[in-house]
């Protein structure tokens, strides 16, 4: 197979992550009274884009063939 | 009757969320991805193994991950968030006594034989070890089962969307059709494997958030425990007995589940959960798929470990919401007999716990969760059509892309089919005993003949066909004579008119019919073979039996790829989660 698959997963969740992390940016504080007071968004965004990174830096380390086929 | 009921006080639940531009954007991109995939990996697929089998070129962790995913149906999160919320941690026995051996079991001693005979189904396994017959009574009732596990996935998808989105039913049958249709038409099995790859880091990243935010509502565990003490007070049992796993089995009445331990360890434990770990075609497709013999093996294995703590992010949030909802009050809306509607406890928990943006992914989650679902039980469903059914007995002989053009068109015809699935789905309202019906009629005579027939090589053609129909029969029987405590006689049972026995859940009942198909069939198998001739040699069997196959040797390997090693340390940390939540 070409397609490392985590090449799409590092960029969907980076996408999601960015996306959540400017929306917490942007939100009111009122929207998080259900989620106990935290920006759950904000966090979880950071969290999420952290992740994405990770994989695309797997799925970059192989591209250069220094990674294990495994 | 007590759907639309539900759905209406639901919606007036719901009324409160209202879904954001940013909860659309993440969906809109989720399905960006999963149709691009497809897109992508369409360039791949040139011959019918490229589409039914990946090629055999996927590397272990990614056929681990699709192998757990491609179970990560309906069943999976509505269901058991429903049971969790209906019977506690004990539906942790579905992983830490079900599924986790089972798949350990499956990964050292059974891929040898799945991947090393190089048949393409575990229905041509089937013809290889026995007969043709035994191959078509299995394709046959597979490929019904497939086609209603996927009819399942749709509804139980489309209600969802109805109650949170207000979209209709029909539009969002239509719309999770259509995407699964494309990617899978487009990529076949790799596109299926991929995407259930990049569903299960959406699973996880969906709902730990829920779990987080719930449990520290809860107080904690101690504070969650606290609730379902309550719980488990208010309906008349001992304290601990949604919080304990397995003190409470000794007498089938002592818990919700109704059932004691003997018939969870043999019933679900050995005989339902082997029966769909080790032969169910869907999950063993993933691991043949892998790039090698080693990988194939590994496969099950590795998928067991994120599989062990699974019940953390979907039977928790079941007890979580029983334990609010006791507690608390009304966080689940009442059925028509008055009962909370279990298989909303999700739903319900997305609506309370998350504002728009995380809760758009939660969604999100849920979607692909079901997406993954359908798309594995429609890859299975097309490759035993075409292999096992179309080629076998209906156009034998054509050329490799004749077989490719019906897999495209199986892929078709097998959603049209869900499609008509999902709507004959509103009978139950735990979607979870109504799977647990069919696989015992299916599945637990089934586990009776793999074991005979790779551990035992007299085991014979005629012996495992008409072992597996008499299993298949007494099922029907069990199941048509007996009747769950304080159901009406009909699908759930009695359906023969008498009724010898009455259990007190359908649970209990389920395990039973399997346990008593299990044992007929294998009885029935033994004593059939031995009567009659064998009709496979030694030689014909080499590859396909374990006695007759040379072990694999894999002391080469360091200590962290060897499976049997892998293996034991699943299981040792299995058995200390069962020890842990005793």
């Amino acid at each position: 197979m070409n397609l490392d698959v985590r090449l799409p997963i590092g960029l969907m969740f980076m996408a999601f992550g960015v996306l959540l992390t400017g929306y917490g940016l942007f939100s009111s504080d009122t929207i998080y009274q259900r989620s106990l007071g935290v920006n759950v968004n904000l966090w979880w965004g950071l969290v999420l884009v952290a992740f994405g990174i990770v994989m695309l830096a797997l799925a970059g380390r192989r591209r250069r063939g220094q990674g294990t086929t495994e | 009757m007590s759907c639309t009921l539900a759905t209406g006080q639901l919606r007036a639940l719901m009324q409160r969320i209202e879904l954001g531009a940013i909860d659309y954007a993440i969906l809109i991109v989720y399905f960006a991805f999963v149709l691009g995939i497809g897109w992508i990996v369409r360039r791949s697929v040139r011959n019918s193994d490229d589409f039914f089998l990946s090629g055999r070129s996927i590397p272990a962790w990614v056929a681990g991950l699709a192998f757990l995913s491609a179970n990560l149906g309906a069943q999976e999160v509505i269901g058991m968030a429903a049971s969790g919320a209906k019977y506690g941690i004990m539906t942790s026995h579905f992983y830490w006594i079900g599924a986790i051996p089972a798949m350990v079991f499956v990964g050292i001693f059974m891929m040898p034989f799945y991947y090393g005979s190089r048949a393409r189904s575990v229905p041509e396994y089937l013809k290889l070890r026995f007969d043709e017959k035994t191959r078509g009574f299995n394709a046959a009732t597979f490929a019904v089962m497939t086609v209603f596990s996927s009819g399942i996935s749709m509804y139980a998808l489309a209600k969802l969307l109805e109650l949170v989105l207000g979209w209709s039913f029909h539009m969002s049958v239509l719309l999770s059709a259509v995407i699964v249709l494309c990617y899978v038409f487009l990529g076949g099995l790799t596109s299926a494997i991929y995407n259930e790859v990049l569903q299960f880091f959406l699973i996880v990243t969906g709902f730990l958030p829920l779990v987080l935010i719930g449990l520290r509502d809860a107080g904690g565990w101690a504070g969650l425990k606290a609730q379902l003490a309550t719980v488990a007070t208010n309906a008349g049992y001992a304290p601990g007995v949604w919080s304990e796993s397995w003190r409470h089995l000794d007498a089938p009445g002592a818990n919700p589940m109704g059932v004691e331990w003997f018939g969870m360890v043999m019933g679900l434990g050995f005989v339902l959960s082997f029966g769909y770990w080790c032969t169910d075609f869907l999950v063993v497709q993933r691991a043949m798929a892998a790039n090698s013999m080693i990988a194939a093996r590994r496969t099950p294995v590795l998928a067991a470990i994120p599989k062990m703590l699974f019940p953390a992010l979907v039977i928790l949030p079941g007890m979580i919401a029983i334990g609010m909802h006791v507690t608390r009050g009304g966080l689940l809306p009442a059925t028509a007999d008055g009962t909370p509607n279990y298989n909303l406890a999700i739903p319900a928990l997305l609506a309370h716990y998350l504002p728009s943006g995380l809760l758009g992914l939660g969604l999100t989650a849920l979607m692909a969760s079901f997406m993954s679902g359908m798309a594995g039980n429609v890859t299975a469903f097309n490759t035993v059509w075409t292999y096992d059914i179309y080629q076998s007995y209906l156009r034998p002989g054509r050329s490799d892309r004749h077989y490719l053009r019906m897999g495209h068109a199986a892929t078709v015809f097998g959603i049209l089919a869900s499609v008509a699935a999902a709507y004959a789905t509103t009978r139950f309202n735990n979607i979870m005993d109504m799977l647990q019906l069919v696989f015992a009629f299916v599945n637990a005579p089934l586990f009776a003949t793999f074991l005979l027939g790779m551990f035992w090589r007299r085991a014979t053609g005629h012996g495992a066909f008409f072992g597996l129909l008499t299993g298949t029969v007494v099922a029907a029987i069990h199941h048509g004579l007996t009747l769950p405590r304080g159901t009406p006689a009909g699908l759930k049972g009695a359906f023969l008119g008498a009724v010898l026995h009455t259990y007190p859940s359908e649970m209990a009942q389920n395990f039973w019919t399997a346990i008593f198909a299990w044992t007929a069939c294998f009885v029935a198998t033994i004593g059939i073979s031995l009567a009659t001739r064998r009709t496979k040699s030694d030689a014909d069997l080499q590859g396909l039996v374990y006695a007759l196959t040379p072990r694999q040797p894999d002391d080469r390997l360091p200590w962290f790829k060897r499976p049997a090693m892998l293996g034991a340390i699943v299981l040792g940390l299995t058995l200390l989660l069962n020890l842990i939540f005793w």
